[in-house]
């Protein structure tokens, strides 16, 4: 984990005068050089659109998209690239089970089950389906330490459940979720389990088919790609159940006056011209993630999470929202200070050049279950070091200075 | 110039008309759902004057600050003149730098009092 810093050229910045501490990482990574280069690359070598041209640059262009694919599949354990759709988003793929799949297998009085710790990009859509196919959400509620409430999933599971909705890792909490017992006890019902990988792609390893979900969707930009690349791993028998959800060109076999044919597989779903550069740029991040290895990122985002919960909870005036045990988390903490808004606090943080996010995370529900208005949250990746949080402990001295609030 | 200057503090730690009134005329609430600032405000009316305001609000520095100094700008004003009013009034009265993100924040109390005067005949 050394010179990582070099490699990422807007950690460079200075912002209000100070070098920027990049502490927003659960809400999109920064990008090293070698996925600026490929991205530059691309456009000035290889432009082209994909799967139509017979030219040499549509070749490579369709070549090199293709193999990403094969890469993603690896890269998390699928069984291969028939398996992987790209989208723009995480929640894009999510939506995509939505309309693709649970549309023609949910029906009235089926039953969903989502948890207390999703973002909205995993409980919106399903409110949404509920309340089309008038059938019933169920939610997981959480423990006093942050943690999913397996008991009460247990519980909730019956043989009218038929999709289990589950995020992998809070953005909030950092709790992370057993998402392989999850799945085996979803399974003994009969239930298929969507995952949203959002918050642990890249950061530790992942593997699908040990998992055992039906679906899984994560985002590129959280793990060093470009912004505008999702990704929705099905289950290879699932694959065929599906019905786009997205019609137009690409995505057709063959296209008579009233009436077409799709293709199958991964290709049935991306209709129109895809991203192909950001695509093509997130393989770069694919490689520079395996070179650096998922293990050693993991141990050193639970380095600096023990290391930031140690500093701040030196302070009686600051709360954590954080599982006790440092194993069920990782890289991202929340905290409240009573007596200062979060927006204030990220105000105050951002004067000493350190970003963090503050509000609801695209969770209000659980904001809410939190008990509290909203909270600031630092989050981490690889090229933040111990320190960055001394950065972070310095500003919120400043904002314990400013409130006038005892240490 | 720093956000957080002492007027902005002592606004938000020791709010300016805070609290509920006991008869108001006009009772309204507004909120910015994405940060989860709120703020309920009343004002007592007669002959075309505020006679009283009260509000109760919770959230940042910022919001909280500007429905107070607001407060204190509108109390015993013809409400003929406070229709007039413009946001600049409040980035008048706040008079630290507001950046874009915290726009919404700095005009809420604006926003619920215009909520208020609407409701006026």
């Amino acid at each position: 984990m050394k010179n990582i810093q070099k490699q990422f050229p807007i950690l460079k910045r200075k912002i209000n005068g100070k070098p920027l501490v990049y502490l927003d990482n659960a809400s999109t990574s920064q990008k090293p050089v070698v996925v600026l280069s490929a991205l530059q690359k691309f456009y000035t070598t290889s432009n082209a659109n994909i799967h139509r041209g017979i030219h040499t640059l549509s070749e490579e262009s369709t070549a090199q998209y293709e193999d990403v694919r094969k890469k993603v599949a690896k890269f998390i354990g699928a069984k291969n690239e028939e398996e992987i759709i790209f989208t723009k988003n995480c929640t894009e793929a999510i939506n995509c089970v939505s309309f693709s799949w649970a549309k023609s297998h949910i029906s009235k009085g089926d039953e969903i089950i989502v948890s207390a710790l999703e973002h909205h990009a995993n409980l919106v859509p399903w409110q949404e389906l509920a309340k089309e196919k008038d059938a019933i959400l169920k939610i997981i509620p959480i423990t006093s330490d942050y943690l999913l409430d397996i008991d009460a999933y247990e519980k909730l599971l019956s043989e009218k459940t038929k999709l289990v909705c589950i995020t992998a890792q809070s953005n909030v909490t950092g709790t992370i979720v057993p998402i392989k017992k999850i799945t085996t006890m979803a399974h003994v019902v009969g239930a298929k389990v969507l995952v949203d990988g959002a918050q642990v792609v890249g950061h530790s390893k992942v593997n699908v088919r040990d998992i055992d979900c039906d679906f899984f969707a994560f985002s590129a930009h959280k793990m060093l790609g470009p912004t505008g690349v999702g990704v929705l791993y099905v289950k290879q028998e699932l694959m065929s159940k599906m019905t786009p959800y997205m019609y137009g060109g690409d995505m057709v076999q063959s296209v008579q006056e009233q009436t077409a044919t799709y293709r199958t597989g991964p290709w049935k779903f991306e209709a129109g011209t895809p991203n192909i550069a950001d695509v093509i740029a997130f393989g770069a991040a694919i490689e520079y993630l395996n070179n650096i290895g998922l293990a050693a990122i993991a141990i050193h985002d639970r380095k600096l999470l023990t290391y930031a919960k140690k500093r701040f909870s030196a302070y009686s005036a600051v709360k954590l929202f954080s599982p006790s045990n440092i194993a069920n988390a990782s890289s991202v903490l929340s905290f409240a200070i009573t007596g200062v808004h979060p927006h204030d606090i990220a105000t105050i943080f951002n004067q000493e050049g350190v970003a963090i996010r503050s509000g609801l995370h695209c969770a209000e529900p659980l904001i809410g279950r939190l008990g509290v208005n909203a909270t600031a949250r630092m989050s981490f990746y690889l090229y933040n070091t111990t320190k960055d949080i001394d950065a972070a402990e310095k500003a919120l001295k400043k904002v314990l200075k400013i409130f006038k609030i005892k240490e | 110039m720093d956000i957080y200057s002492e007027t902005i503090l002592d606004h938000y730690q020791h709010p300016h008309h805070a609290g509920s009134l006991s008869n108001p005329t006009i009772k309204v609430a507004e909120d910015n759902p994405l940060c989860g600032d709120k703020i309920s405000l009343e004002l007592t009316i007669k002959n075309g004057v505020v006679a009283d305001i009260g509000f109760v609000g919770t959230g940042c520095a910022i919001s909280q600050a500007a429905m107070s100094l607001l407060a204190d700008e509108v109390n015993e004003k013809k409400i003929a003149s406070l229709k007039k009013l413009k946001p600049a009034k409040v980035y008048d009265l706040l008079h630290v730098p507001i950046s874009p993100g915290r726009v919404k924040c700095a005009l809420l109390g604006f926003a619920t009092l215009q909520k208020a005067l609407k409701l006026i005949k």
